[in-house]
């Protein structure tokens, strides 16, 4: 089932959460909405989910084409996973599960054989069976996690939403769960958004990217686009490690930290001042100036604990910055700090005053 | 695309309204009889002491006060409460210090015997003391020959009303100190304090919220006791009548004015000290928000 | 010897403090409570059996005990509408209502005990309407009741505030997501989550009223055998010197107030541990 929001907009007191907010997501698709605290992300997720109501004057909310915007939360056949679980303590396992079948009304309620049989069907899908009879106060935090997400699906929902699903857990439970819960996604192929702040989960785990700021949406996008592609400058510095330089554009080329640099990618930005972001693993070193437009550096720091190394550099006008290269170009180039090098930029991105948030 | 959905929701809200809660009807339909339910047990009570205190009209109400044996009721009342007060609030502080501060065996036994006297019913807390002082109790027939009186006369109040008032203040302060740990108080007695200092310049600070708490709800239940001191009064006037029992004496002999006087007086202390918990809860409450304010802007950088 | 029974500390004090605390302890309530069951001791089971099957003191019991109850069933019903709309809904003055019930705590109990006779008998505000109903509240079991009632309600109120407080709001939620319509949320979901403190605040409330005098015996009208509750009952045996009798109806009330008291404890206990067990 396809989720369309069109035009939302939502305002607590005088905060606007939300700033006309349109989004599609299409049946089967897995969609992680990115952005960081305060941005509405949430909200977003709470309001088609029917927890929250959108402002007066919002355009409709469609779920496979018919308007949900005023129907009740229960009959919008949503899943909905919570951040903190929202566990029924006093209930065991089994009939967390169990709650949304038996409190259907009584013609459509499953008997109490059909009941059972769902729940164990449920509890070895997320892998959690022979834990039917525990209290949720008895599960680590990952168990929590998983039964949250079998008692939302025993409703059948045609549209899963999960809020920060992995946001209470430690970080290698986080890994592990986050690769299991794209396989159950790929198994099941239900409809779903979740919520994150975190780019690498956003990234990994979803077909598509709705990246958020400030109650609107930034861009919408495959992991490949948003990353490669970025359309505004908070999309560019929010997803992976930027280097942030301050230059001008003048006859389409880009001067900043004593270099001018001949570039394609100035993605419209008009003469005079801007923005110029370039990625770590985008920067070239070399030992001698060799013909390219280079900047002079001094090393300030080396990680090299690590797949990569990363440097840590002074441009000669003042500016650090950071630079990531393979351990083998590294052993190459025998730095060490307090040395000077070349950097020339393979890749950049400009931003004028004119586009950036 | 852009359909506009009409709303029957009203713009305009004064009740909390969102997809989850309870219909807006059945919200008025609860606070109306909370309110209703309220007012038949609380306010109507309230309010018929004044009105009745003043039925016969400011001079009369006035005039009541003036009478000899109202004053010596509010004296002894007030005599005892000084007394009561202070000797609870002592032993509020050292009980609170021994318990809330230190690990020994037998603990959990000691806090639920200082709330023993909770449980025991006013007239039993009376009794107890007839009991033990009276004529036929252990030591009546010894402080008999003595002449020393205890039950009918003023010690008998101070004593019943001592263990009625008993655990409030200790029991306000120990799980308060029990949260708030040693190590401020270590801290202290490593920059060189010495026990004392550290007890008024650490401990006590901490803590004064809760015990003006204490006090105001030791002192209110002193000043109104009625049952406990009932019974080892003897109902002398003049000379062992607190103000509760005074009240009664006055509402028993048909005179409702000057009972209703005399129990405005306490009422009004009731109000007293329900406006000064109120206070001292925001108080509280403020300090809390502070701490928690503080370190969101420490998380928020 | 106390020292191996304490853990080892730096702060100064605690031999004084906990000495100061064990003899004030003992003097004003140990020994004086022990006189009470030392007296019931020097009674033979046949003299205590007697004089606590007498039919007055039974009627009195039966009075007691059975207010008690229906007071603290009103309590919980209303004490929880009360403490629901407190914590749930915004409606002006609601500061001043929340500070009003502890009325019940602060006021003496001899001035609420008036201030009810005034409102319930037949000629009072509320009286006066229940009158040609046919029901007389004031010096009736009714009156007791109406008593017990007030003095009650901030024990159910203050216990249910903070249960009701603590609930996520997102258990409901995660109920309405469900398919749960408001009332299962409530019956399934938060009444089981606030039902310890439910009891726990009906179990203060009927203690209480077993032991309550002052606010029953203006309104009660104290008709032996009909409207006369146990304490004062013992009060009126104190007055005739019948010490031995007094005695044993209180240490009837008094193991019935301190049973229901441990069982509040043992409840307390239980849903900490479950709670835990559910945190």
């Amino acid at each position: 089932m396809s989720i369309e929001v069109h035009h939302l907009t939502k305002t607590f007191g005088t905060f606007a959460a939300l700033r006309d907010v349109s989004l599609t997501v299409l049946s089967g698709e897995l969609v992680a909405i990115l952005g960081p605290s305060g941005s509405g992300k949430t909200t977003l997720l709470r309001i088609i989910a029917g927890l929250e109501r959108p402002d007066e004057g919002s355009g409709p909310i469609l779920f496979h084409e018919k308007d949900m915007a005023r129907r009740n939360v229960g009959d919008r056949q949503v899943g909905f996973v919570f951040q903190h679980y929202a566990l029924f303590r006093h209930m065991s396992v089994f009939e967390n599960v169990a709650f949304g079948l038996r409190v259907r009304a009584r013609f459509s309620r499953p008997s109490k054989q059909q009941i059972r049989l769902k729940v164990q069907q449920l509890l070895s899908l997320v892998q959690m069976e022979g834990m039917a009879e525990r209290y949720p106060g008895q599960l680590s935090g990952g168990q929590r996690q998983r039964v949250a997400l079998a008692r939302a699906l025993a409703v059948e929902p045609k549209v899963l939403l999960l809020d920060e699903p992995f946001g209470a857990l430690d970080a290698k439970v986080r890994q592990e769960l986050r690769r299991w819960l794209r396989r159950l996604h790929d198994e099941i192929s239900i409809t779903s958004v979740f919520v994150t702040h975190d780019q690498d989960e956003a990234l990994e785990l979803a077909d598509r990217v709705v990246v958020m700021n400030q109650g609107a949406v930034e861009q919408i996008g495959t992991p490949d686009e948003l990353f490669h592609h970025p359309k505004t400058e908070f999309v560019m510095s929010f997803l992976g490690q930027v280097n942030r330089f301050h230059g001008r554009v003048e006859g389409g080329k880009v001067l900043f930290a004593s270099i001018t640099v001949s570039t394609p990618r100035l993605e419209g930005a008009p003469a005079g001042h801007a923005r110029v972001f370039i990625r770590p693993h985008e920067l070239d070193l070399d030992l001698q100036e060799n013909g390219r437009p280079g900047l002079k550096a001094f090393v300030l720091r080396i990680y090299s604990a690590g797949p990569t190394v990363r440097l840590e550099l002074a441009a000669e006008s003042g500016e650090t910055f950071l630079a990531e290269l393979s351990q083998d170009r590294f052993q190459a180039l025998k730095i060490s700090a307090g040395s000077t090098i070349f950097v020339a930029p393979r890749d950049l991105r400009v931003f004028g005053s004119g586009n950036g948030r | 695309m852009a359909l506009v959905v009409a709303r029957t929701v009203s713009v305009r809200r004064t009740l909390r309204q969102s997809p989850v809660d309870e219909p807006r009807w059945v919200q008025g339909a609860l606070i109306a009889s909370s309110l209703g339910f309220l007012g038949l047990f609380l306010f109507a009570p309230l309010a018929a002491v004044f009105t009745e205190a003043l039925r016969k009209g400011l001079g009369a109400y006035l005039e009541s006060f003036r009478e000899p044996d109202a004053l010596s009721a509010i004296e002894l009342t007030l005599f005892t409460a000084a007394i009561a007060v202070p000797a609870n609030l002592a032993f509020g502080l050292a009980a609170s210090w021994a318990i809330a501060k230190f690990n020994f065996v037998g603990k959990s036994i000691l806090v639920t015997l200082i709330d023993l006297p909770f449980a025991v019913s006013p007239v039993i807390s009376g009794l107890i003391f007839v009991l033990l002082f009276g004529l036929q109790g252990w030591l009546g027939p010894w402080l008999a020959e003595q002449d020393i009186k205890i039950i009918f006369a003023v010690p008998g109040i101070v004593l019943a009303t001592i263990f009625v008032t008993f655990p409030f203040v200790a029991r306000e302060l120990i799980p308060l100190m029990q949260e708030q740990g040693t190590e401020e108080e270590q801290a202290a007695l490593l920059l060189g304090a010495g026990g004392w200092q550290t007890f008024r310049r650490v401990t006590l600070p901490n803590v004064k919220w809760a015990l003006l708490y204490g006090v105001i709800l030791c002192n209110a239940r002193a000043m109104g006791e009625f049952g406990a001191v009932s019974v080892v009064s003897g109902h002398i006037r003049g000379r062992t009548n607190t103000m509760p029992l005074h009240v009664e004496i006055l509402y028993n002999e048909y005179n409702f004015a000057a009972a209703f006087s005399v129990a405005s007086l306490l009422t009004l202390l009731a109000l007293f000290t329900l406006a000064l918990k109120a206070l001292v809860e925001w108080k509280r409450r403020e300090e809390v928000s502070h701490a928690l304010e503080a370190a969101a802007a420490e998380e928020g950088r | 010897m106390r020292i191996s029974l304490k853990q080892h500390s730096v702060l100064p004090g605690f031999g004084l403090t906990l000495g100061y605390t064990m003899v004030y302890l003992g003097a004003i309530v140990l020994i004086p409570l022990s006189a009470l069951f030392f007296k019931t001791a020097a009674l033979s089971w046949g003299e205590f059996w007697g004089i606590i099957s007498e039919p007055r003191v039974l009627a009195s019991y039966r009075l007691t005990f059975g207010a008690s109850l229906l007071a603290a069933g009103i309590n919980a019903v209303f004490g929880f509408i009360v403490a629901w709309t407190l914590v749930r809904y915004p409606f002006p003055g609601k500061r001043l209502v929340d500070a009003a019930v502890d009325l019940p705590f602060a006021l003496p109990t001899a001035v609420s005990g008036i201030a009810l006779t005034a409102i319930y008998a037949p000629n009072g505000w509320i009286g006066r309407w229940l009158e040609p109903l046919g029901i007389k509240a004031a010096f009736s079991p009714l009156g007791v009741t109406i008593a017990l009632t007030f003095i009650g309600l901030p024990f159910v109120v203050r216990t249910l505030q903070p249960a009701l407080e603590e609930l996520e709001p997102e258990i409901e939620e995660a109920a309405a997501t469900l398919g749960a319509s408001r009332s299962q949320t409530f019956r399934r979901v938060i009444l089981p989550a606030v039902l310890p403190a439910l009891i726990t605040g009906f179990g203060l409330a009927f203690a209480r009223a077993v032991g309550e005098y002052g606010s029953v015996v203006f309104i009660s009208g104290n008709m032996p055998m009909r409207t006369e509750i146990a304490p004062l009952l013992i009060i009126t045996k104190l007055e005739q010197y019948d010490y031995a009798g007094a005695t044993a109806i209180a240490v009837v009330l008094l193991a019935a107030s301190f049973l229901l008291i441990l069982l509040i404890n043992l409840l307390e206990w239980w849903s900490s541990r479950h709670h835990r067990k559910g945190a």
